[in-house]
């Protein structure tokens, strides 16, 4: 009843069957981030064939929104790709804003920005602890996550909750920002600036690490356009890609940030890309804590909405990739159809491509670089 | 290139292709026969003018007489971007598979065809992806999918 055995017999694998070794890594398993079973097929110890099975944790969001209101869909996303909840709820009201073509105040434009930024922070945080410990390296995650608890104490005063924090409503925020935000946020900043170091002391620049992450898990820029990869994945291989920069929303176009990209293509290249997206995001939120524009934090929408007739796309850059959401309304309370074009799932194709030939070190380090998390990638 | 020309260039190559007004975004949105779809998938690939390289979400919509299967294109080089549609039988919906031209049709693929039922020719490994064995037939995002112990309708 296992999956192995159907793939001996019905997929191409069969022919490779002879003397090669097919193991499974996961579904449980610390490395995989979530529940992700991979089966591979091994000649020795080099990578023949890396197959993800996915579907663990596959909860039918799509469908369960078709009868959920425009209101409440908003919410089961924020279980999608937990570890960027605002930015999930921000592309959702993005796309619900854009049907009804309501104006949002300035207030609560950067407020969303802020959250996000912040988010981006602790999910980056959560991804350098975690692919560190894979690699064997234990300490970090205890560093990552000092910085990230204080986020999530910024964000359990002003949102209620610490990881799923449903804060975004179609129109603004759902409560203004505590009145200990600026200050805490303002500390933060401060914490983070004298810890910095410390990253690049015990992970970038240890040489154990960089010898098993340079070389390793190799994506070219027209594979990496051609698989949809988006988000640092891509930017590591020197595609042009963050939504904020291309296609701009809420404040992005009046701020002052770069965009990483590094012409590696190597898992050394993507983890740089993110450890410096850190830093762009404190710019960010350092350009907008003191400027905080006074006024109302939600425009004013009908308690119920209906969108018109007519298809939407929105798409913001999630701390994975692009994020795009698809409503089909038929001009009901309830949407028709939603799509979500997660970033995990085109960028998990690619991890096939990255890996062969390769060994199983190289495949743990490699998919720690692409950082994946489940839900996103099964919905 | 302004969406004007880019719909006349689609004209060129798909004559019966036919135009939805473009979408809030501004974004071209095509509508075309499946049969066309193996041409028009090449030439929007590869040809000079055109280089839509970046297949950022491959979808199926179940309208209730039939199934339309829905394309986003962006070119990386000209920052345009495209959407194409095809209508699908609903009895037997096939259309030709993408991915040999975007390798991340591959996936996308599979995953509608264990939800809506659309068969892709040609495609590499047409099999369940993301839902669990025993569900092959079942077509779960489809409108007229029943069953009474799991589902509650609100």
């Amino acid at each position: 009843m296992y999956r192995e055995t159907q793939i001996l017999e019905e997929s191409p694998l069969k022919e490779a069957a002879d003397g090669f070794l097919i193991i499974n890594v996961g579904p449980q398993h610390p490395a995989t981030h979530g529940v992700l079973h991979l089966v591979i097929t091994l000649n020795g110890e080099t990578i023949i064939k890396v197959e993800p099975h996915l579907g663990f944790i596959h909860r039918s969001i799509e469908k369960m929104c078709e009868s959920l209101s425009y209101r409440q869909f908003i919410y089961v996303t924020s279980r999608m790709d937990y570890l960027s909840a605002h930015i999930n709820n921000h592309a959702c009201a993005l796309c619900v804003e854009q049907g009804l073509q309501v104006e949002i105040p300035d207030r609560a434009k950067v407020i969303r920005v802020l959250m996000d930024e912040l988010t981006r922070i602790a999910s980056h945080e959560l991804w350098w602890g975690a692919m560190a410990m894979d690699l064997g390296a234990f300490t970090p995650f205890f560093h990552a996550f000092r910085e990230r608890e204080t986020i999530n104490d910024i964000m359990e005063e002003t949102c209620g909750a610490r990881l799923t924090m449903n804060y975004m409503v179609p129109g603004g925020v759902m409560a203004d920002i505590h009145p200990n935000f600026q200050k805490r946020v303002k500390d933060f900043i401060q914490l983070y600036k004298t810890k910095v170091h410390e990253y690049d002391e015990m992970v970038t620049g240890n040489v154990i690490f960089q010898s098993r992450m340079k070389n390793v898990g190799y994506l070219s820029a027209e594979d990496a356009i051609s698989y949809g990869c988006t988000g640092p994945v891509a930017r590591g291989s020197g595609v042009i890609c963050d939504i904020r920069r291309l296609y701009p929303y809420e404040v992005y176009d009046k701020l002052e940030f770069e965009e990483i990209t590094e012409p590696g293509g190597d898992a050394f290249a993507r983890y740089m890309v993110r450890i410096r997206e850190m830093n762009q995001s404190i710019r960010i939120i350092e350009q907008l804590i003191d400027n905080i524009p006074e006024g109302e934090f939600q425009a004013k929408t009908k308690a119920v909405l209906k969108l018109p007739r007519g298809e939407f796309y929105s798409r913001v850059e999630t701390a994975r990739g692009e994020l795009g959401v698809y409503i089909v309304s038929e001009g009901a309370t309830t949407p028709y159809r939603i799509k979500f074009r997660s970033p995990g799932f085109s960028n998990l194709s690619a991890l096939d491509h990255m890996v062969r030939g390769g060994k199983i070190g190289d495949l743990i380090a490699a998919m720690g670089t692409l950082d994946l998390v489940i839900p996103d990638i099964d919905r | 290139m302004t969406n004007e020309e880019l719909k006349i260039k689609i004209s060129e190559l798909i004559p019966s292709a036919s135009y939805e007004p473009d979408g809030p975004n501004g974004w071209v949105n095509v509508n075309i026969d499946p049969s066309e779809w193996r041409y028009l998938s090449q030439q929007l690939r590869h040809q000079e003018q055109l280089q839509f390289d970046f297949l950022f979400c491959l979808t199926c919509v179940d309208w209730k007489s039939h199934l339309t299967m829905v394309y986003h294109f962006r070119s990386t080089s000209f920052r345009q971007e495209l959407v194409v549609r095809a209508k699908l039988d609903r009895t037997n919906p096939e259309i030709h598979s993408a991915s040999d031209i975007w390798r991340t049709a591959e996936f996308h693929e599979r995953e509608v065809y264990e939800m809506f039922g659309v068969n892709f020719i040609n495609h590499p490994d047409l099999r369940l992806l993301i839902l669990p064995d025993g569900w092959e037939g079942k077509f779960p995002m489809r409108k007229d999918f029943e069953d009474p112990v799991n589902m509650i309708k609100l």
